[in-house]
């Protein structure tokens, strides 16, 4: 599926045509969008809670994918939506832990670059 | 009889030892006033249980308690108290009393007062002890006791190398003897299953023990009697114990514990006369040692050693009226050789107290100055040699007759030749060393203090008095003694003119030689020359003991020795030896091989960590890339492999 994307397609016009009926794939390529945002939010930044927010992005991509996947393909029951619930409440559980490492380190040494939180190294 | 009386008779002693060795030195006169003190008590105790057995025979005390039960054997503890054992009580008592009060004089200023005080209590105790015993376990416990006891006080002055070795030399010569002694014991517990002298006394004389066992058990109880009382051929350890102070020559080495063994012989005669030939044994043991020594004493020039020879002669007296069975003679002269033999010593050790020499050849002319002393040395001296009528002539008499009676001639002339010299070597003492010309030493001599000549006067008293008790007529209940009818109320005139003769030309000869010189003793010396210097020489017994026993095991004993240094410590050697080379060799292996595994993996697991640490910078970004970088990596390799 990845390999017939074509990214000159979407100029095509029965291609924008196409866009106002959306289907699943559109659904992907927005939680991989988002996906990617997460993950190079989390690479790139250095305020620590810049970089949980970050993650919170990445939970919802896969978020987006499970709801996606589960409304067009699977059975009409909720195992989806019932991951997705999951995820949130570990998301909301991760947020509490990592918010308060963060202030503990903050207390700690008055500031939250990671990059200088590396003391535990070798 | 009650039966608390000798029991508080032997208790009074162990107290007092008990306290003179804890706490002696609080008490009055460094702890001597406790022993004293006791001693009065057990006296007095004693004479009341001797009076009460004289007046009624029937009270005898025969009384034991379970000490060890074994199931099929139970050892007994147990007193016996008869008229015999009565005489003894009183005998040891009494000269332990003089001795006690005599040694405040002589050991005055001795640094080790108070423990020769506790030495004398345990004597007295271990002595009371062998008295009271009802069996021959209990006795043979408190005749080691004594045994004990006599190698402490002859070792007294330990720092002086004679002491000590006489000392070694009593414990064990009388060790040898205890040793059969033991066997003895043994062999009659084995085949009767008792050591009680009434059982056994009823089984031997009812001929139910076998007589090879009752051969083996009176041998055996005579050979440790031999021991004890310094026979043939065991003597050698009593004139070295002289070596010790003189009161305790006294009262250990010549008036009680030497006379244990004969005791032990004469209450147990029962046993003896099933076996008659074993009684000739015990009879010319007795009569051999009293001719032997007593021609030994003739020629010592050591006035304790002439008077140690004496000791050993009398008590071949005693045996050999033991071996004609006659038990009752054997403890009558041994009540008053213990007096008048205690007297001698003391007077002996108030002598020495003055002059500080034991030679008689420095004294000489000691009358003048010491009349006290001399005085009682001379009632003691008549008494030894059996003139009438002194203690000991009665009963050295009672032997004799004994002896004659019973049918042994020669015996009797080797008694009655002994008698002679009895007479000669103890008047030959006095003239030299009482009378005739002053000595250098003798000018300066003093009388003891009272508090030595009083017990030597009490016992100058019961020297004199002690044999009248065989007069008949005198003190009837007296008569026996020990349960033993004394041989004859009736007198056997030419016996006794015999023995009156005899001691009559011994003091004669002595004084011929000694007094009036009518015969130069030097000469004398030179005619005979072999046999007095055999004799001044002891007959050169310790030099043959020396050479045939003592060099023989001291050289078996180096054998022993050399094998155990080379052989055996070879052996154990080699063995250590072989061990530490193994034990090396295996700790190189251990430090090459083994260690060098260990530290092996430790240096690759540490070098390689050292190199892969590198990768853990720290930086949690770093790592999420590598991750992502991976994962993605991982779909393209995967998309395109599948």
């Amino acid at each position: 599926m990845i390999g017939s994307i074509n990214i000159l397609d979407i100029l095509k016009p029965e291609l924008i045509c196409a866009i106002v009926r959306v289907t699943p794939t559109h659904y992907l390529y927005v939680a991989g969008i988002v996906f990617c945002i997460g993950l190079m939010g989390v690479m790139i930044r250095r305020n620590a809670i810049a970089i949980l927010m970050s993650i919170e992005l990445m939970l919802n991509a896969v978020n987006i994918v499970l709801i996606a996947g589960g409304r067009a393909y699977g059975p009409k029951t909720y195992d989806a939506s019932s991951f997705v619930i999951f995820i949130i409440a570990v998301a909301a559980a991760e947020a509490i832990v990592g918010l308060a490492l963060i202030l503990a380190a903050y207390r700690h040494m008055k500031d939250i670059n990671i990059d200088d939180m590396s003391i535990m190294k070798w | 009889m009650n039966p608390v009386l000798p029991v508080l008779i032997f208790a009074l002693p162990v107290l007092s030892f008990g306290i003179t060795v804890l706490i002696g030195r609080y008490f009055p006169l460094k702890g001597a006033s406790v022993g004293i003190l006791g001693l009065v008590v057990s006296f007095i105790l004693s004479c009341v249980v001797f009076y009460q057995l004289q007046v009624d025979p029937t009270r005898t005390i025969d009384l034991s308690v379970t000490w060890l039960d074994f199931g099929e054997y139970t050892i007994d503890l147990g007193i016996l108290i008869d008229r015999f054992a009565a005489v003894m009580l009183v005998v040891v008592t009494l000269v332990s009393l003089c001795v006690h009060i005599y040694s405040l004089g002589y050991m005055k200023g001795d640094r080790r007062f108070t423990t020769y005080y506790a030495y004398l209590s345990l004597f007295t105790m271990s002595m009371l002890g062998i008295v009271i015993s009802n069996n021959l376990f209990q006795l043979f416990v408190f005749w080691e006791l004594v045994g004990v006891s006599s190698y402490l006080l002859i070792g007294f002055w330990f720092e002086r190398k004679p002491a000590a070795m006489a000392g070694m030399k009593a414990f064990v010569v009388c060790r040898i003897g205890d040793f059969g002694f033991l066997i003895g014991i043994l062999s009659l517990f084995v085949a009767t299953g008792t050591f009680s002298f009434g059982a056994l006394f009823g089984l031997s004389q009812a001929g139910a023990i076998s007589s090879a066992v009752l051969v083996v058990g009176a041998l055996g109880i005579f050979f440790g009697a031999v021991g004890k009382s310094a026979q043939l051929p065991l003597y050698v350890w009593l004139p070295d114990a002289m070596e010790g102070p003189t009161p305790v020559s006294a009262l250990i080495h010549a008036a009680t514990m030497v006379a244990a063994g004969v005791y032990l012989v004469a209450r147990t005669l029962p046993i003896f006369s099933t076996v008659p030939q074993i009684m000739e044994v015990v009879a010319w043991v007795g009569g051999l040692t009293a001719l032997f020594s007593a021609t030994i004493a003739v020629a010592q020039v050591d006035i304790k050693r002439i008077l140690a020879y004496s000791t050993i002669s009398q008590l071949g007296y005693m045996m050999l009226a033991c071996g004609v069975g006659a038990g009752a003679s054997a403890i009558f002269h041994l009540s008053t050789h213990a007096f008048f033999k205690a007297l001698l010593f003391l007077g002996a050790g108030s002598v020495i107290h003055s002059l500080h020499t034991n030679d008689i050849r420095e004294m000489g002319g000691l009358f003048s100055n010491m009349k006290t002393t001399a005085t009682v040395f001379i009632i003691g001296a008549l008494s030894l040699a059996g003139f009438p009528p002194f203690s000991g002539f009665f009963s050295k008499d009672e032997i004799m007759v004994s002896v004659l009676e019973s049918g042994h001639v020669w015996l009797y002339w080797i008694v009655v030749f002994t008698a002679f010299l009895t007479a000669f070597y103890i008047f030959r003492l006095i003239f030299i060393a009482f009378f005739g010309e002053q000595s250098e030493r003798s000018k300066h001599a003093e009388e003891s203090p009272k508090v030595m000549t009083v017990p030597m006067v009490v016992l100058a008293v019961l020297s004199v008095v002690a044999g009248w008790i065989a007069i008949p007529g005198v003190g009837p209940g007296f008569a026996e003694i020990g349960g033993f009818e004394l041989h004859h109320l009736h007198i056997n005139w030419s016996a006794m003119g015999t023995s009156f003769l005899v001691v009559l030309m011994g003091i004669g000869v002595a004084w011929a030689i000694y007094s009036r010189r009518f015969v130069e003793s030097r000469s004398i010396y030179n005619t005979f020359k072999p046999i007095s210097k055999l004799l001044e020489n002891k007959w050169y017994v310790d030099e043959i003991y020396n050479f045939f026993i003592v060099q023989p095991v001291i050289f078996f004993s180096r054998l022993l020795f050399a094998f155990d240094m080379v052989i055996v410590d070879g052996a154990v050697n080699l063995a250590g030896w072989l061990g530490v080379r193994l034990s090396k060799f295996e700790g190189e292996f251990d430090l090459a091989v083994v260690d060098g595994a260990v530290n092996g993996t430790a240096w690759t697991a540490r070098t390689f960590g050292r190199a892969v640490r590198r990768i853990q910078t720290g930086l949690i970004q770093e790592y999420v890339i590598v991750a992502s970088v991976a994962i993605l990596a991982l779909i393209i390799i995967g998309y395109y492999l599948m």
